[in-house]
């Protein structure tokens, strides 16, 4: 796990005093040691986070021959079985590295190495013969990989704070980025955030040559026909389920030279991805938790249930509100993105915690939702199907009441009301029925807009352009598989596994790993048929009978209780820290020009009435929209989002330009 | 009366919803839930204020867009529950 960077310049060589200050800012990600390569046309850095191959694995690393370099960040976890097959048919190994072994498949196989790789990755391959640059980045977004076109060449990073290294990349946020964050909760990809910023698509290879930048997916998110499911037996289907999430975990939790920990957080997901690593070492498994000062939100109980059965030794950090107000603009320079909800923080200081424990990776439950069928979006979709069947039935609307038991404030206590908001937007041909109700409600974000930034908001074509890359098979698909498909476009991507994954873990230098999203349970479970992921209102049911040996009664039967975290509470409530004052005065909102300063007060004046406490869903995203929005103003727009950390040491420097030779 | 009450109803909507935008106040027969002022959520906050402002007690079978679904179902629902309606402040 690691940071990489790079410069493609139609000029003269890549300055190595840019591609430092790039690697520098990357240092969290890799702080084990760093890395340059020069070359005619291109330049390449690399921030090690020594996981695998801890001697040896130092990058920019080369084939035999030094025509193809590398810089990579992830894990092939199946390196071990190609290294042995590409030994096999000829090719020299110097490294144990997973590194080694794209390098080396390439040269085998080309792009068609792609589909070999079992893992979460995102690097960048030199090809000195063919003057080539190769960009890819796994299926699902684990890892992230920025770009920006400058001037004839082509800059590219983990992270935007690296690209902003150089100072003629222009830093402005983009109306359309803003548009698709109050309407998805985050810009999709290739979009960010950023004007001139752009985002590799997960699943997708990029190319820059003397033919120019292209890009296209290797891999796309895929379902059979409704009805046409290889496997219709939930026993046997969940059989293989679980020998496919055994084997995941295996991987993950072996194909380390360094310790492994996991995440624990009470739920189902990351019972089962514990329970199945912790078979794995005779040693215990250290796990750690994320507890929360407020009982609405905790789920400490059921955590050490968990950990007590399994015998590990357990850490946890308890968060209050004060803690994510003092923590969240960090969290923001790190996440590089608008937040709409404060939970990525209490994350960012879970992460600390296991870097203080002395780890560096630890394996988590994320990907379990959206893949086997577990968020209320899905429920609520199907008593939406449901109802569009027959909108004049009472007894169909009042299946709305059965959802969202777990909130404090259940839209089941104006159930009338509840109905009527699930009940809008109801077109039985309509591709996202499951997502209107959320895009809808995020929408009411863009009247806190400037009347300028609204009318360029308005120019993004969200959510029509995103309906328009659904497949035109998916009309055949079962309704969940298209929930599936928008919220593994949008929200896993673009939020879970960024701003509440990668960013956070990687802030303190930790790497996460998903066995849910392995390439063969994500094949799997997307050949499943729909009711075996979401029976009747049940969710992950075929998950839960998989595993239902290995978990407590009490976590399986327990009503699903989505991650959440105090939001405006955090912030509203008087002993708030300066900064929220300072991002949300007249002087700072008309800089940004993002929000209406009238309104962004009356929207303070009624929050802090309350402490924060007891606001709707739309205020309390409205105040995290505010304050994200001009967090990241602040930092990336006026500021340039680097701290111009030294890279770590040690430093490998390789020149390979004229001006180097000797 | 009938002003008196729905002007007071406006201007919580207009400022406890809206932070003051008057221009997008909702006409009268306007649903606050379709037009995306009052979310799901936020219709709580509209029964605290018929409760502390005009001093009703309202039930949660009453809790339906027939009587707080818009400006003018308000008004009505309230000058119903209490013909004498003065706002309380």
């Amino acid at each position: 796990m690691c940071g990489i960077c790079g410069v493609a310049t139609p000029g003269p060589p890549p300055d190595a005093a840019l591609l430092l200050r790039m690697v520098g800012r990357l240092r969290h990600r890799g702080p084990d040691g760093s890395g340059y390569l020069r070359d005619e046309g291109v330049g390449l850095g690399h921030a090690r986070l020594a996981i695998i191959d801890t001697a040896g694995g130092a990058q920019p690393l080369s084939n035999e021959d030094g025509s193809l370099w590398i810089v990579f960040n992830g894990e092939i976890f199946n390196y071990v079985e190609l290294g042995n097959e590409l030994r096999s048919r000829g090719h020299a190994f110097r490294t144990a590295s997973d590194t080694e072994v794209i390098v080396h498949a390439w040269e085998e196989w080309g792009e068609e190495a792609l589909d070999r790789f079992n893992g979460q990755w995102a690097f960048a391959l030199w090809d000195r013969t063919r003057r080539q640059l190769v960009l890819s980045r796994d299926r699902l977004g684990v890892r992230p990989l920025y770009y920006a076109h400058t001037g004839g060449g082509l800059m590219f990073a983990s992270e935007v704070k690296a690209l902003f290294a150089d100072p003629s990349v222009p830093r402005t946020l983009d109306p359309a980025g803003l548009d698709e964050t109050f309407t998805y909760w985050s810009p999709v990809a290739p979009r960010t955030p950023f004007a001139g910023v752009r985002q590799l698509e997960p699943g997708y290879v990029a190319y820059l040559d003397a033919n120019g930048f292209r890009s296209h997916p290797y891999w796309s998110i895929d379902f059979p026909p409704r009805g046409e499911e290889p496997g219709q037996d939930a026993r046997a289907n969940a059989e293989t389920l679980r020998d496919r999430i055994v084997e995941a975990s295996r991987l993950r939790f072996t194909r380390s030279d360094v310790p492994v920990g996991a995440y624990l957080s009470g739920g189902i997901d990351s019972s089962v991805t514990a329970a199945v690593v912790a078979r794995h070492t005779d040693a215990p498994l250290d796990t750690f938790s994320l507890r929360f000062a407020d009982d609405e939100f905790d789920e400490g109980d059921y955590q050490q249930l968990m950990a007590r059965r399994l015998g590990t030794r357990h850490h946890e950090v308890v968060v209050g509100p004060q803690d994510v107000a003092e923590v969240f603009p960090e969290v923001v320079r790190h996440a590089e993105a608008p937040l709409l909800r404060a939970a990525p923080a209490p994350l960012f200081l879970l992460s600390r915690l296991v870097r203080a424990s002395g780890y560096k990776v630890v394996v988590t439950g994320e990907g379990a939702d959206e893949v086997l069928g577990g968020y209320d979006l899905y429920r609520e979709a199907r008593v939406r199907e449901f109802w569009t069947r027959d909108p004049s039935s009472d007894v169909r609307g009042r299946a709305a009441e059965l959802l969202y038991p777990w909130m404090a404030r259940a839209p089941g206590q104006a159930p009338a009301f509840a109905r009527g908001f699930f009940g809008m937007h109801l077109a039985a041909d309509d591709p996202a029925l499951s997502h209107r109700p959320r895009w809808t409600s995020t929408a009411a974000l863009k009247g806190l807009l400037t009347a300028d930034m609204r009318a360029r908001c308005a120019e993004s074509g969200a959510p029509l352009d995103l309906l328009a890359r659904l497949p035109a098979h998916s009309a055949g698909w079962d309704s969940l598989a298209r929930a599936q498909w928008l919220e593994m476009t949008t929200l896993l991507p673009g939020y879970i596994l960024s701003s509440q994954g990668d960013r956070m873990l990687m802030a303190n230098s930790i790497e996460g790993r998903f066995p849910f999203l392995d390439r063969d349970v994500v094949a799997y479970a997307d050949a499943l048929p729909a009711r075996h992921k979401l029976s009747g209102l049940e969710e992950k049911y075929l998950l839960k009978r998989a595993f239902a040996d290995l978990l407590p009664p009490e976590i399986v039967r327990r009503p699903k209780q989505p991650y959440r975290a105090p939001d405006a509470a955090s912030f509203c409530a008087p002993g708030a820290p300066d900064w929220v004052g300072d991002v949300t005065g007249t002087d700072a909102l008309a800089a940004a020009g993002v929000f209406e300063p009238r309104l962004v007060q009356g929207l303070l004046t009624k929050a802090r009435r309350s402490g924060g406490s007891g606001l709707g869903n739309t205020d309390n995203m409205r105040v995290l929209a505010v304050l994200s929005t001009q967090l990241l103003h602040h930092q990336f727009v006026v500021g340039d989002g680097g701290d111009d950390a030294a890279p770590a040491t040690p430093l490998t420097a390789i020149d390979l330009t004229v001006e180097g030779q000797p | 009366m009938v002003e008196q009450v729905q002007t007071r109803i406006m201007d919580f909507i207009v400022s406890n919803y809206l932070f003051g935008d008057v221009s997008r106040a909702p006409a009268p027969d306007e649903s606050l839930l379709e037009s995306g002022i009052v979310d799901s959520t936020g219709i709580l906050e509209l029964i605290q204020f018929l409760e502390s402002d005009f001093a009703l007690e309202v039930k949660d079978s009453e809790t339906v867009p027939d009587n707080l679904g818009s400006v003018a179902n308000l008004t009505r629902f309230v000058l119903e529950r209490s013909p004498d309606a003065e706002p309380a402040v």
